[in-house]
């Protein structure tokens, strides 16, 4: 990974740039100023919190504005090209054929009409680069080089017929496609499971390795950029805050805010054990099967029990069934077999049977606090109607109840009462849908990857958040995250999920100390961590044709 | 296959039931009427005999289910019975008036529907210009002023002050397909004038709607030109509410032509309608209703089909 990089090399060369948002009828400045050197073969990493300005640094460095954006000032020279005064078509003439991009969700990013391997031959075909076959024949070669299955094959299909990780991989080629000195990698494995980031980590690594590409690696995870990146960028608000090799930020971080972004794993919740007398469990799921209509078997003989006042995490990879067990608790989803008790009490299997003491039992909070708060409905409604439905609470009573509520998540009542969903942070919005969870006053609540569409520092203050929650009030919380690292620091036991079985469960500790179920042990080993060399060591343990979808466990 | 085939099946089957239903409210409502049709048929200068006479050679002495059973039958076989007012058979009188309404409404889609899908193109590729103000402007003047008023401002300008088109579509049998065009020219322009804004405006709303998605960026990260951004990458995701909107504004076109019609006096099933429907002939605006229906499902039903064949998750199954 030592590369030496001298000034002729200079690829790209960004001065002073500054980008303004069009936002409520006037320009607000979103690029504060960022100067940014990239060399033939350097790969950058930039990273920071959503709303760094990472992404649109990136689109910059094609001359892309995206929509109700502008470059307002500053330079961009490519390759001795300044893009800003560029005409529209030159710069889209740089497009695809020598600067290309991989979007974050690759799921999202090919259009679904369109075979995958038209899709790829689309770029060289339109410069004239190679003809349809030919172009063709190149998309194989490189599906063979990022090890997709089926190479000659594969291109064949259609987006919605090729998984999520393969996806990844053949927008990483369809990147290839016209052999471009620079690619924009934009958050390229945030959307795929752990045991699937790591193939496509490496493919990319191979792959700009290979063709001595540069590339802009952008990415809110810090060990993932440790992998990958020569030199990395720390970006906050808009403005720079360090830039360093990857080694030398890792291990002797400047500033203050790069510190507490590495330091941010910090919180650790003391592990509770299970209460020693024969208390009943507040849930306990027992040998549940479930279906959506007309489908296959979605949950397999899935038992497990939720002691009071203890957080269980519910781990594996998405489609393993973890949000459908926490559909039958909650009775969206009636089991075709199995029960799920609460306090030794059989729930009935729908939620329209259900009493309201029942219903009270079984809260959520959900992943995106954005599509769950409903935005033209005011927090002391969104809050307060459970409280009253619940409680049966009114007028000044409500009130107060919706405040104390709104204390209890570190909310200023005063400020945030008559407020809507929209005009909040998204960790406030995660908090309010606490709230809204605790106006139901319940003894055990349901978080569905709550935390996974936060930033770290935020996460973190969420996380907190819950274990105060958890011993002031003493909830018990079914955790549902593919995050071990969240796992480590909140979880008293975990369950491990794996297509609709549960493979192994237990305490914390016993989980994280070797032997493992296989399976589990794939997921632990699969977390990036800081360290540089964790990728080449994991390939080397594994061997490359070992990974993720490839291994079989 | 076999997944799209038996949505397409389960498709047909449910539109088959709609007309059912259909067939029972034309027919049920008839027999809501006050009095009975003899009676109001007949007028209430009517004797008690002539009443009787007409109840009994119209079979009302039977229950009504049994009638409607006998009347249903007759009308899958394409016999709607007799007419109250002319004595002639319904079908007969309905066929030739129907093969016009048709023709003249394929005349109108034949130039609409391209028109309008094309300009729904260039309106959303140049967003936002004055060419797509002018172009909404127009299409939206248009569509707001009542039909029969479009029709006369046609007639006025175009047959009147310059001749160049008849101001009445009569048809007569011994006409070439050239006189023909030009006869029924005035009243497929209203027409036009009339469905175009609808579609143009669905095809721009449901593509500028798509142009915020992943794909669309990632096709102009990828160098590709503005006009094949739209073209190749937008249209195709596209189709399922255009095609939704065309076949509304083909079934209007076939069945919203009443006042197109006797505007300019053509011999369309809209006039026979409204004349049906004067004299009380209860025959032919049942079998006219009928019909409008059908084509109204039909039309409805093969926008459904085009849609899951446009939707390549369904085309394509895993």
């Amino acid at each position: 990974m030592k590369k030496r990089f001298t000034d002729e090399d200079v690829l790209l060369k960004i001065r002073d740039l500054k980008i303004e948002g069009y936002s409520d009828e006037t320009w607000v400045p979103i690029i504060k100023g960022v100067d940014l050197t990239l060399h033939r073969g350097e790969v950058m990493g930039l990273i920071g919190e959503s709303g760094a300005g990472k992404s649109t640094i990136g689109a910059a460095a094609m001359g892309y504005a995206r929509d109700g954006t502008r470059i307002s000032d500053g330079s961009i020279e490519f390759d001795g090209m300044e893009l800003t005064t560029a005409s529209e078509t030159e710069r889209r003439a740089l497009r695809g054929s020598r600067i290309a991009y991989v979007a974050q969700s690759a799921a999202a990013s090919f259009n679904p009409s369109h075979k995958l391997i038209d899709q790829h031959a689309e770029a060289p075909v339109h410069y004239r680069i190679k003809k349809r076959m030919a172009a063709q024949e190149d998309a194989m070669e490189l599906y063979e080089r990022l090890r997709l299955p089926n190479p000659r094959e594969i291109g064949f299909r259609y987006p919605h017929q090729v998984s999520g990780g393969q996806l990844q991989r053949a927008m990483t080629a369809m990147a290839m496609s016209c052999r471009p000195d620079l690619i924009i990698f934009d958050e390229p494995t945030t959307a795929l499971d752990v045991t699937t980031q790591i193939e496509v980590l490496a493919a990319i690594r191979d792959i700009v390795d290979q063709f001595n590409t540069a590339a802009i690696y952008i990415t809110h995870d810090l060990a993932v950029v440790a992998q990958m990146a020569d030199t990395i960028k720390v970006l906050l608000k808009g403005e720079e805050v360090e830039e360093a090799p990857t080694r030398e930020m890792l291990e002797n971080p400047q500033e203050e805010y790069t510190k507490s972004l590495w330091a941010v794993r910090s919180f650790h919740s003391p592990q509770r054990r299970r209460p020693a007398d024969n208390t009943q469990p507040v849930i306990s799921v027992q040998h549940v099967d479930a279906s959506y209509t007309g489908g296959e078997k979605v949950l397999d003989d899935v038992s497990f029990d939720i002691y009071p006042g203890m957080t269980v995490a519910v781990v594996g990879e998405s489609g393993s069934g973890k949000s459908t067990t926490a559909r039958v608790i909650t009775g969206l989803l009636p089991p075709s077999s199995g029960q799920v008790l609460c306090k030794g009490e059989p729930l009935p299997p729908r939620y329209q049977d259900r009493t309201r003491d029942q219903l009270r039992q079984a809260q959520m909070i959900y992943q995106m606090a954005d599509t769950a708060l409903n935005p033209k409905v005011r927090i002391s409604e969104i809050i307060g109607r459970p409280a009253q439905f619940y409680s049966g609470l009114r007028g000044p009573k409500l009130k107060q109840r919706v405040d104390e509520l709104l204390d209890l998540i570190e909310l200023d009542p005063a400020k945030f009462y008559s407020r809507y969903p929209p005009e909040l942070s998204g960790g406030q919005k995660q908090r309010i849908g606490i709230a809204r969870a605790l106006a139901a006053e319940p003894e055990f609540i349901i978080c569905d990857e709550v935390t996974s569409a936060l930033d770290q520092l935020v996460a973190e203050g969420i996380l907190k958040l819950l274990d105060r929650l958890q011993s002031e009030l003493g909830l018990a919380y079914m955790f549902i995250t593919h995050d071990l690292a969240t796992v480590r620091s909140i979880a008293d036991e975990v369950v491990v999920m794996q297509n609709g079985k549960v493979v192994e469960k237990g305490p914390k500790d016993e989980m994280f100390t070797p032997p493992h179920h296989p399976y589990t042990d794939l997921l632990l080993s699969s977390v990036p961590e800081m360290d540089p060399d964790w990728l080449s060591t994991v390939l080397e343990e594994r061997g490359v044709d070992n990974l993720g979808e490839a291994a079989d466990v | 296959m076999g997944k799209l085939s038996r949505l397409i099946l389960k498709r047909l089957g449910l539109g088959l039931i709609t007309i059912l239903v259909v067939s029972v409210l034309i027919f049920f409502a008839v027999e809501l009427l006050p009095g009975d049709i003899a009676e109001s048929v007949l007028g209430q200068g009517a004797t008690e005999e002539t009443v009787a006479a007409m109840r009994e050679q119209l079979g009302l002495g039977r229950p009504a289910v049994v009638r409607y059973f006998e009347w249903l039958g007759g009308a899958v076989q394409g016999d709607f019975g007799v007419s109250l007012v002319s004595g002639e058979r319904v079908s007969a009188a309905i066929s030739d008036r129907f093969v016009n309404t048709l023709f003249l409404a394929s005349y109108a889609a034949v130039i609409a529907v391209p028109i309008s899908i094309i300009l729904g193109v260039f309106t959303a590729l140049y967003r936002n210009t004055i060419f797509d103000r002018v172009a909404n402007v127009a299409t939206l003047s248009t569509i707001s002023s009542p039909e029969f008023f479009l029709g006369y401002i046609l007639i006025l300008f175009l047959a009147v002050r310059t001749s160049m088109f008849p101001a009445i579509s009569s048809l007569s049998g011994s006409m070439s397909f050239a006189d023909l065009l030009q006869r029924t020219f005035l009243p497929m322009l209203t027409l036009v004038l009339v469905v175009t804004a609808h579609m143009m405006r669905m095809t721009r709303a449901a593509i500028i709607n798509l142009l915020a998605s992943p794909y669309i960026e990632m096709a102009r990260l990828k160098g590709t030109p503005p006009w094949k951004v739209i073209v190749k990458h937008a249209l195709p995701n596209a189709w399922a509410p255009i095609i939704n909107v065309v076949a509304l504004n083909l079934a209007y076109l076939i069945t919203g032509v009443v006042l197109v019609e006797v505007v300019f006096v053509y011999p369309g099933i809209g006039q026979l309608l409204v004349d049906a429907v004067a004299k009380r002939d209860f025959p032919v605006v049942q079998a006219c209703c009928l019909i409008f229906a059908a084509t109204f499902i039909l039309l409805n039903l093969a926008a459904d089909v085009g849609a899951i064949l446009t939707n390549p998750r369904l085309r394509h199954p895993k």
